[in-house]
Order: C-alpha cells, then structure tokens, then sequence
C-alpha cells in the first residue's frame, strides 16, 4: 500500500504542476499590456486535444482502479495458520479475545509475522479499528459481524485508535498495540492463562479492564466521563442533588447496580451502561469493589 | 415602527408564536390524554414545525397563496412596498428574483462568517495536545454545527448565483414562478435559526453525517438539526423546480442550449440533482426522528439487554448510511458545479477568447451530475458494506474524474494565447482552479478502497474536501460577488481592498490544505477534541490553526469592502468588464424590469476574437448603449 501512495505522490505532483505551471505561465506571458484591446487568439476548441484529455485521464483512472482492486484483494486473502482474535467495542473502550488460547486482555498483543484474523463486536453505536501502523481500517457496526485480516510485520508498540466518531469520549477510545517475536509472544500467553492466584484487587482490575469500566473511570486520578477512582473510596463527594456522603462499599454497589440513583456533582446522569448487575456474578462484584478500594491507598 | 414592520420581524415574531403555540396544544393534548404533561421531544417537534409555518405565514410568504385559495386573483406584486423605503423590500416577502438573488446572498454570507467564527473556536482548541479550554461535548456539538452551518451557509448561496443569474443570463424577466421563489428563499430563514439553536438545547455529538445509532441516541440539539435540514432541503428542491423550468421555457429567442452562458448549463445540471436527491436526505433524517420519538427500529439491530435493548423487528444500521450518502455524494456536485460554472463564465472575459470546448464543457457538467449519483458507497468503504460492492463503486467513483478533468484542461486552454487581465474576481477564479485541483487530486486516493482503508476518517479526507469546497464553492462565489458587484450596486468594489483579500486568503488557504492532509497522513484522526502528542502534529495543527485566522482576516476585509463600497464607492460603468453577457447589456443597477422585451440572440457567447460578432441585441428600452 505504501508502494501505491508514493504513486500517488507522483501522479499528484505531474498534474499538479501541469495546471498550475501553465496557469501561471499563461498569466504572465499572455498578460495584457495596458493600451492593448486586442482580442485573444480566436479558438473554440480542438477535437483532437479534447479526445486526447478524455482519453488519457479514463486510462489512468481505470488503471489505477485495476491496481487498487487487485492490491485490495490481497489484503483479504486468508492464510491457513491465521490467528482469530475476537475484539468487542463499546463505549469507550476496547476488549480482545483470544479463542485459540481462551484469554481475554484490554491490550493487543500479537506475533509478528502471523496474518490475524479480526472479528468484530459492537455492544452499542459504530466504532472502527484502526492502528495507522497497519494501515487498513474497519468499521465495527453493531447488529452485524465485520472482520479484517491484518499481519503485523514489524515488532514495536503502537495504538489502537478508534475512527468513528462514537460520542463523547471518542478522542479518547485507545488501546496499547505490541507487536513481539513469536517466542515473547508464547511467552506473554503463557503468562496469562497461567492459573496464578489473583489477590480479589487484581482480578477486579481485571475485570474493569475487560469490561468497559476503563472507558470511563481513570485510575491515576485524570478527569474523564465519569468520576476517577484514585481515592474514591472513603472521599467525601458532593451528589447533584446537593447532599453529600461518604463513599463506601454500599455506595460503590449501588453505583454499579443502579447509576441514576446518585450523580456526584460535575457529572451527567444516563451514561453509564444499565445491566452491570446482570453482566456480573456477586463474587466479581466484590472483587471490582476491592480493586476501587485499593486505590485509595 | 417601521423595523416592527419588517416582514423578517413579523416572520420571527410568527416563529416564536408558533412555536409556543406547538409545544402548548402538544402538552395539553397529553395532559387530556392522562400523561404527564412534560414538554417531551415529540412536543418540541410540533412546536418546532409550527414555528416554521408560523414564521412563513407571518412573514408573508403564504399570503398570495391562501388568497388564491379563496378565490382572489392575484397579480405578482413589483417594486418595493407601497409607502416604504426602498430598503425594506430587502427584509420581506419580494418577488423579484434580483431581490431574492441578494437576500441568499447576504444570507449566505452570513450563515459562512457563523460557521466559520464556530471552526476558529475549535481550531484555537486543536493548536497543541490536550484540552486547553473545551470539553468534549461543547467540541463535539461546535465542529458538528461547523459542518451543517457551511453546508446551508453553500446551498444558500448557489441559490444565490443561481436566482440573481439565471433569468438575467437566459434574458427572461424573472424566474418561471416568483411565490415559489420567495417562498423557497424565506424557509431557510426559519431553518437556520432552528439549527443554530441546536447548540443551546443540549448539543449534539454526531457530526454533520448524524450517523444511527449514534444520532438516535444524542441529546436534544440532534432533533433540531434533523428538522433545521429537513425544512432547507425543501428549499433546495422548490429552487431546482424553478431553475429547470425558467432554463427549458424561458430562453430569449435565438438561445438554443449551446448558445446559453455556461453558468446556465452548470445550475441546470445542479438543479437536476438537487430536485432528485435532496428526498433521501430527508428522509433519512425523518427515519432517525421516527426512531427518536416513535420507537421505530429502521436502523436499531436487536442487541443483547443491557446495551440498547428494543423488542420490535430488527432494522439496518447500514440502511442510515445508504440513504444519507445517496443524497450527500450528489450533493458535493450541487455545491461545486455553479462554482466550476462561474469559472468557466469568467476565464473568456479575462482572456478575450472563447471558452475552449464550450460543448464539452457544457456536457461535462450533466455528466458530472449524473454519473455522480452511481458513487455514493465510497464514503462506506470501511462500513462493513457488501464487500462485493466496493470494486465497482471504486470505478464509478473514478470515472467522476474524467468529466472534471475535461474542464481543468479546457481552463488552460482558454487561458493559453489569450490577452489576460487580473483584476480581483479573475485572481479569484485562478485561485480557484488552483484550490479545486488540489482538491481534485487529493480523490483518487480516497476512491481506492485498498488506501482509503487508510485514509477514511483522518484529516487527509478533512484537507480533501476543504479543498474542493474552497475551490469549488467558496472562491467562485467570492469571485463572483466582486464580478457581478457593479451590475448589482452601480458602484465598484475597491480593488486595493479585494486584491489584499485574494492575497491573504489563497496562501491562507493553501497552507490549510496541505496541512490537514500531511496530519491525516501521519495518523491524525477527525472529529476529535484532542490528539495523541506522540503523533508528532502539533506543528500541522497549529499551522492550520494560523491559516484558518488568515482566512477568517481576510475575509472581515472582504466584508469591509463590500459594504463601504456599496455606500461610496465609485460609481461603475455599465460593462466594466466589457462582458458579452445579456446582463451586462443592461444599465447599472440592473431596472426593475430587467429586460422591457427580451433580448434577440444573434451570436454565439463566447466569441470574443470574432471581430465584428454580436451575441446578443437589446431593445432600445432595455439597453445601456444609450
């Protein structure tokens, strides 16, 4: 694709100059001297001139047309030994999943060299997955399955950023991107679907990584859609209603299980998602709840 | 009291009561009905609408209408009104398309000094990383009331060109239907308003493009534009009618098609699309308020509960953008081919020579419009679209370039070998060319699906069409405003001014452009309020940021001169620039009635190094040579 922009550059630059130069020249060398009320030449047109800029340009047009088409082509072929990795969108953050080894994570990390094949959630408004490093984007819609195969050739880290305009966090919906040799990589899904025991905090952090939370709540303190948890629990917090409490586990829950029911000043009602409580069992609830409380030192 | 007079205020006065009066019976009538009696968003949608016909009844756009409907014959009323200053004609119901033809003019220039005082907002919000002083939805709600506002602030102002022009240019003494003129004209007064006050109801965070789900769910300024647009749609269309009929039936004797000023040719092709298309737009629009108010699933799939949980048949998200860009593609040719029109007008009179390829340029312009109606899905190709589909609108998409190209180089041919002169519409138009071509070029890239999979959604495609709209729109109309000036007025613009203007706003303008594309290519992403600082564009941004304070400058000059001009300037001659045009045949300013018998075509319009040719003869009443 790289090949096909230093095309571009190149195409655009001749006619470019082809225009513009004889425009200029045109001004300059056919200006008309003062006193001079002569009349241009008397020409109407040039039927050979005429076919031959209709012509050539539809040639050039249907040739790169051809070219795209077959360079398109290529970037959807699938490989046998392609890796699927189901990634899901929502409002404003990103999962990934990993069937081949059954582990899920908020970053994607993935081999170099090895055509992946990416499968496409949306749990609400149409978002896209785009990392300018691997060039080719793809719209996730929400009520249909959209796919793009990929392979990352070079090692590196990078960022996942999302190109479709999904409200009001979008600038912010990003992921990390690492890219790493084979074995690092083997290494990397070793590590995770190891069965090493997770302190209650860090399986809630987990979950928050996994389930959206991230989207909206920052854990080193920064403002976002809704309130960081750096210290959240045990702050005194002023509600819009103009009372004001201290937070603790039974306002955390409630949080999670009923969000309307108290806004703390400075932020808007009807943004966090409804279902939590359906979504998660009491046991990740409690978790979730120990990892906000970790954070408050 | 004659402000209160004004029909605009009577109009607004109208709206404000309608409105009330919408929202009022809405609000009973489901009190009556046992519901709580909120102002819900269907009640604003009623108040809304009867604003709209409050403003239009109030105004008088309506009032010849339901006369005849009584039963009353009624002659088209000229002149200004009885018993009142000239000037008040100007702010009311008038039929004459010269007035109508200013009235879109100041309203268009008017709607692109809003929009633009909303992009320097937030182009001071993108010059360095971080929020420095908006929050993502006051960001959100300004760059998308941005987009809307400039697309009413170029649809206003072909209506312009194409009002204040087209009769004068076919040599017919006013368009075939002069009510509907008005009435097309006094709808986006109304529309305007309504979408502006978007930005005070709640916002909304769509972008122009309002694309579902995201539109469905927005807060309460989305439900606004959707009608704001709606109502300027109708418009567009009831302008096209008029167009098209004054171009087929009115045409002074002796004007065959090809013997018609080329503008003709471009705003009859534009009107083509605008009377077919615009349909779809609304009703995509209306879809997504059916969906808002009415519950309706047109473009809601069935989603696992928990997200957006709806239990009736599933609809199509796609289905939104389908609609939205069968209309929204033909659209960009609705606003770029009046302004290729005036180019072409202009390079033979600067150039004293003949338009080269007149015929094939003339054609150009319908095949533009038709083939531009087959290409509609390249804005889809990263939607997830039928992937079977995406080859073919890639050539279609391709194809659009030839017929534009064929006027790139029938320009320099014109220009070439001619006895050029550059006073300030002419600087206009090079700039044009310039500007539309870089435009032009930055497509292809975009047309290929396998680099528009890079591209989509990135400010390459920002840069891309800015250019084109620059080029296409913005500078010819300026172009023109400076041409038609003295014809207009009686007086000509200060040239010092208008050439500070063009030497501000092309380098202004070209940094822009370049600059927006170089960010895009870097990884810089659209509509968003802040940046990654490891993307390495701070230095792109606030480039663009300083062009677009050039451009906003330049422009305040421009409004300088035009309005001092008008008030001192020197009185023009006739036909200051020695056009073979019917209009400039006429005294300046143009009389009342602008040709007492219509004109006799004897020549072709172009031939200017034809010693000795006539194109067109005016009777003695109407004629300036005497």
């Amino acid at each position: 694709m790289d090949q096909l922009f230093a095309g571009y550059a190149f195409l655009i630059a001749f006619f470019f100059a082809l225009i513009v130069v004889i425009m200029v020249y045109s001004a300059v060398v056919f200006r008309r001297k003062k006193g001079d009320d002569e009349p241009g030449t008397n020409v109407h047109g040039n039927s050979v001139l005429e076919v031959i800029w209709t012509i050539v340009p539809l040639g050039i047009v249907l040739f790169l047309s051809g070219v795209g088409a077959v360079y398109l082509a290529e970037t959807m072929e699938p490989e046998v030994d392609e890796m699927v990795v189901k990634v899901t969108a929502a409002q404003w953050s990103w999962r990934f999943d990993y069937p081949e080894y059954g582990l899920s994570s908020s970053e994607l990390i993935l081999p170099k060299d090895r055509q992946v094949l990416f499968v496409f959630e949306s749990l609400d408004v149409i978002h896209s997955f785009w990392v300018p490093e691997f060039r080719l984007k793809q719209d996730i819609v929400p009520g249909i399955t959209t796919s793009l195969r990929l392979k990352p050739t070079l090692t590196g880290s990078y960022t996942l950023r999302c190109a479709e305009l999904c409200g009001l966090n979008h600038d912010y919906m990003l992921a990390p991107v690492r890219v790493m040799e084979p074995a690092d990589f083997d290494a990397w899904v070793t590590s995770r679907t190891e069965l090493s025991p997770l302190s209650p905090a860090e399986r809630g952090k987990q979950l928050a990584e996994l389930n959206g939370c991230v989207g909206c709540h920052t854990a080193d303190g920064s403002s976002s859609v809704g309130p960081t948890w750096l210290g959240l629990y045990g702050s005194e917090e002023t509600l819009t209603d103009g009372t004001t409490i201290v937070v603790d586990e039974a306002q955390l829950l409630q949080s999670i299980l009923d969000p309307n029911a108290q806004i703390i000043e400075g932020f808007l009602p009807d943004l966090m998602p409804m279902g939590f409580g359906d979504t998660f069992t009491q046991a990740e609830l409690e978790d979730l709840i120990a990892y906000i409380k970790s954070l408050s030192g | 009291m004659t402000v209160l007079s004004l029909g605009i205020v009577k109009g607004l006065a109208g709206q404000i009561i309608g409105t009330a009066v919408g929202i009022g019976v809405s609000v009973a009538i489901r009190a009556a009905m046992g519901l709580p009696a909120e102002v819900t968003e269907g009640a604003v949608i009623v108040g809304i609408l009867v604003g709209a016909g409050g403003f239009l009844v109030a105004v008088g756009a309506m009032t010849d209408w339901f006369k005849w409907m009584a039963g009353k014959e009624i002659p088209v009323r000229h002149g200004p009104p009885e018993g009142k200053p000239v000037w008040t004609r100007y702010f009311g119901v008038d039929y004459s398309h010269k007035v109508i033809g200013i009235q879109y003019g100041v309203t268009s220039v008017a709607l692109l000094f809003l929009a633009g005082l909303l992009a320097l907002t937030f182009r001071l919000e993108l010059t360095g990383p971080g929020l420095q002083f908006l929050d993502n939805h006051t960001y959100n709600t300004i760059f998308s009331t941005h987009g809307i506002v400039m697309i009413a602030a170029i649809l206003v102002g072909v209506g312009a060109m194409a009002n204040y022009l087209t009769p004068l240019m076919v040599g017919a003494s006013d368009m075939a239907f002069p009510r509907l003129n008005a009435f097309g004209f006094w709808i986006n007064v109304p529309a305007a308003l309504i979408v502006a006050a978007s930005m005070y109801v709640g916002g909304w965070d769509t972008g122009w493009t309002a694309y579902a789900p995201l539109s469905v769910n927005a807060p309460l300024g989305m439900q606004f534009v959707l009608l704001g647009v709606w109502m300027i749609g109708l418009s567009s269309i009831v302008g096209s009618i008029n167009v098209i009929v004054t171009v087929l039936h009115f045409r002074a004797p002796g004007m065959s098609l090809f013997r018609m000023p080329i503008f003709v040719w471009s705003v009859l092709a534009t009107s083509i699309i605008a009377l077919t298309a615009t349909q779809l737009i609304g009703l995509s629009f209306l879809m997504v308020s059916a969906e808002r108010v009415l519950g309706m699933t047109f473009f809601s799939p069935n989603l696992t509960p928990g997200a957006l949980a709806i239990s009736s048949p599933p609809g199509q998200v796609l289905l939104f953008q389908n609609f939205f860009w069968f209309y929204s593609h033909p659209a960009v040719y609705v606003f770029i081919l009046p302004g290729l029109g005036i180019i072409s007008e202009l390079l033979p009179v600067f150039s004293r020579k003949p338009l080269f390829g007149y015929r094939i340029v003339a054609l150009s312009s319908i095949a533009i419009a038709l083939i531009g109606f087959l290409v509609w899905a390249h804005h889809m190709f990263t939607s997830g679209m039928f992937e079977g589909l995406r080859v073919p609108f890639m050539i279609t998409t391709m194809l659009v370039a030839v017929p534009t190209g064929v006027k790139f180089f029938s320009w320099v041919a014109t220009l070439w070998g001619g006895k050029i002169s550059l006073p300030t519409p002419m600087l206009f138009v090079l700039g044009a060319i310039s500007i539309f071509l870089i435009g032009g070029l930055t497509g292809p890239p975009n047309g290929v699906v396998v680099t528009d999979l890079f591209l989509h959604d990135t400010y390459y495609i920002v840069g891309h069409f800015h250019a084109t709209m620059f080029g296409g729109f913005i500078f010819p109309f300026i172009a023109a405003i400076y041409y038609w000036f003295p014809k207009i007025t009686g007086r000509m613009y200060d040239e010092g001014l208008g050439k500070l203007h063009f030497w501000l706003m092309l380098p202004g303008f070209w940094l822009q452009s370049l600059a927006m594309a170089r960010v895009g290519l870097l990884g810089m992403r659209r509509r968003i309020a802040d940046y990654d600082a490891a993307l390495g564009v701070d230095l792109g941004q606030l480039l663009i940021t300083i062009a677009g304070f050039a451009i906003g400058f330049s422009m305040l000059i421009f409004l300088a001169n035009l309005i001092i001009s008008a008030v001192r300037g020197r009185v023009a001659s006739a036909n200051p620039w020695e056009s073979r045009s019917p209009e400039f045949q006429l005294p300046s300013p143009i009389p009342e009635h602008s040709y007492e018998q219509p004109p006799v075509v004897t020549g072709e319009p172009y031939d200017y190094a034809e010693p000795g040719s006539v194109y067109v003869r005016l009777s003695s009443v109407s004629s300036a040579a005497d």
